[in-house]
């Protein structure tokens, strides 16, 4: 039983949040009680899934699963003539990273999701689509193949488009999802473009397959450019950044948080075609540099937009395009010295790896923020700062929860931001000196913004309108807390995350040949 | 608002004929052009043709939400479904256990140009179904939706 779980767990990580989403509407039906404990039920089955998966993954190495072969290793057939031409997943150390990010904060999303959207309507399709929206980033960081990641792409824009919409509000967040799915759909025809030139060149619609016959022509060039520019826009890199504050703040909180795991979905997309696909055959200096200057920008940009925000989401949004940028930079330097073994050893590794760590740092305590933001919205009706003040007489969980990520995300020890900000900014230091001075600017941009934040929500005397207010309930605080957890762990013990997650993900992503090898059998 | 009494008629007469055609695209899809999808909307099509001439409120007895909901979802799982079965032989998810099976859908396919056999491809005309009937429901949902948001006209 275990072997057959093991076996066949990449299948599962997909199947099991799917059947979960179609059999809601059903059991909806009977009572929202049982709908509830179902999807509780179904995530953490997900959730259990992709943490044995990624366990697997990070003691045995890449994983390969191939569907609708007689066996799930069968990756080339016989008669194929030597191209893989099932759709295969292919899980290696960085996408079983993914996978546990998004399972966790999945996880502690639903639970907070279940009390804090319990009040309003038309549930039976929310779960649906969030289920899906886990679907789609699963897939997205698993698949082994080009196309298919275009089909989990469109899975995952058209359920958070519609998530984005499910709490109208005046008609404003149907504006923020109409734009959010415009974007999202030229964006995936730039993808779907470039996937065609692949095909048209190479025959190939498997990742493996078109690294290892990558010619970097002139249409490839196009082909880069066009992935770039797409995915830096699912991401919400400046200056392709418009559709985020939109979208985050007029999102329900629970959405907004998966949303930031969506976003690093894209992030990956764009890692894995610079890494795997182009590696060593592009001008790594050149589009290294592109993508630390995406990332130099996001992150000034976002701040400085982030300061006169009156918007609490809007605020923590644009916080959140900031430190994409952080991630955007960690990995772009290990880029840009790809190939120059010397450097990669000295500083581009640990460079990728604080850029990947940010990843998951971000994800945790993000997400706690927008939660928070979300609990205080649910008790008090409003985003607005300047009508909020006090709640720290009654709010007393949140605040702790609000001062964890505030600290966390302006890289303050001992919590989990400080760990990947200073691996940044010592491998960038070695690289630049100049790009290391603005993170750390930013950073205190960060602090002194989520200060003022602070001091806007919580501090003061306790005001008349909010007398009554009482601490959120306790499944949103449990989500929350979950969270909140990880970021203190992961801030305590950050060389052995380091270690046994980032590091193996880190070489997985650098390693081209490597991916290539387990897919093509060595070829 | 209902249209004349002629478009009406004509509409009720078109409706069956219209599901049939969208069923048989279904049906043969692993053998003619077309397919889940594009059978679906045909079937779909014929829904838009009854609601646009009558009023939304004569058909939404007939062509109700909740059963189109629970198509829309129906056919999904049966379609999940059908990959699952691969797993329960011991195969890859997604696997064709029925095709040259001699079971259902399983009869091997004759070599060379031949009429076209329906009992044959195994899962593939399983998951046509499943597809037909979920873009079926999906469809006419979404109609239903748009159509379902019209104001009446003053004095009809």
């Amino acid at each position: 039983m275990n072997g057959f779980l093991i076996t066949h767990a990449p299948a599962l990580l997909i199947m099991v949040p799917l059947i979960g989403a179609f059999v809601a509407p059903f059991v909806g039906r009977v009572s929202p009680k049982v709908r509830s404990a179902w999807i509780i039920l179904i995530m953490t089955l997900t959730t259990l899934v992709a943490l044995m998966l990624a366990s697997d993954v990070f003691l045995h190495g890449t994983r390969i699963y191939v569907f609708g072969a007689t066996s799930p290793g069968l990756t080339v057939p016989l008669d194929s003539g030597g191209i893989p031409i099932r759709i295969i997943f292919t899980i290696d150390a960085m996408s079983a990273l993914m996978q546990v990010i998004a399972a966790v904060c999945g996880f502690a999303v639903l639970l907070y999701s279940i009390s804090a959207d319990r009040i309003h309507s038309g549930l039976e399709s929310y779960y649906t689509l969030f289920l899906l929206m886990i679907t789609g980033i699963m897939g997205m960081v698993s698949t082994g193949d080009f196309f298919n990641f275009f089909v989990f792409l469109e899975i995952l824009s058209i359920a958070s488009a519609g998530l984005i919409a499910y709490r109208i509000d005046g008609g404003l967040a149907v504006e923020a999802a109409i734009k959010y799915f415009v974007l999202s759909t030229i964006g995936a025809m730039a993808v779907l473009i470039a996937i065609g030139i692949y095909y048209g060149e190479y025959n190939a619609l498997n990742i493996a397959m078109i690294a290892s016959r990558m010619q970097f022509t002139l249409l490839d060039q196009v082909a880069l450019v066009l992935i770039i520019a797409a995915l830096a826009m699912k991401c919400g890199a400046v200056p392709l950044h418009f559709w985020t504050p939109d979208a985050y703040s007029m999102a329900p909180s629970s959405v907004t948080a998966m949303l930031v795991v969506a976003s690093q979905a894209s992030l990956y997309g764009l890692f894995r075609v610079v890494f795997t696909i182009y590696n060593l055959t592009l001008n790594a200096m050149t589009v290294g540099w592109i993508i630390i200057i995406l990332g130099i920008l996001s992150m000034v940009v976002g701040v400085t937009m982030a300061i006169p925000q009156k918007n609490v989401k809007r605020l923590m949004a644009y916080h959140a395009i900031s430190q994409t940028g952080y991630m955007l930079l960690g990995v772009g330097v290990g880029l840009a010295v790809l190939g120059n073994q010397p450097l990669m050893e000295s500083f581009g590794y640990i460079a990728m790896e604080g850029g990947i760590f940010h990843i998951i740092n971000h994800a945790m305590y993000k997400g706690l923020l927008f939660l928070t933001a979300g609990a205080i919205f649910f008790r008090i009706g409003t985003y607005n700062l300047n009508r909020m003040g006090g709640l720290g007489h009654s709010m007393k969980y949140t605040m702790v929860f609000f001062i964890i990520g505030a600290l966390a995300i302006a890289g303050i020890p001992p919590f989990n931001g400080y760990a990947s900000k200073l691996m940044i900014y010592e491998s960038v230091f070695a690289f630049n000196p100049v790009l290391a001075v603005i993170a750390m600017v930013v950073s205190i941009l960060t602090l002194a913004s989520f200060v003022k934040v602070f001091h806007s929500i919580f501090m003061g005397p306790r005001l008349p309108e909010f007398d009554t207010v009482q601490e959120a309930p306790m499944p949103m605080l449990v989500g929350m807390g979950i969270l909140a957890a990880i970021v203190i762990l992961f801030g305590l013990f950050p060389q052995a995350v380091v270690d046994t997650l980032i590091a193996p993900a880190a070489h997985a992503l650098a390693d081209q040949s490597g991916y290539i090898a387990s897919v093509l059998g060595g070829a | 608002m209902r249209m004349s009494k002629l478009v009406r008629t004509g509409a009720d007469l078109l409706y069956p004929f219209a599901l049939i055609f969208g069923l048989y695209i279904v049906l043969h899809g692993h053998l003619t052009p077309g397919g889940g999808f594009q059978g679906g909307a045909v079937v779909a099509t014929g829904a838009a043709i009854v609601i646009v001439a009558w009023a939304y409120e004569d058909i939404a007895e007939m062509i109700r939400k909740v059963t189109m909901m629970a198509q829309e979802s129906a056919g999904l799982l049966l379609f999940i479904g059908a990959a699952i079965l691969a797993l329960g032989f011991g195969y890859a998810f997604f696997y064709n256990v029925l095709a040259n099976s001699g079971g259902l859908f399983g009869l091997p396919v004759a070599f060379g140009p031949n009429p076209g056999e329906l009992d044959t491809a195994g899962v593939i005309p399983i998951m046509n179904i499943a597809v037909g009937i979920e873009v079926w429901g999906g469809l006419t949902i979404i109609l239903l939706y748009l159509l379902s948001g019209l104001k009446k006209e003053e004095g009809t």
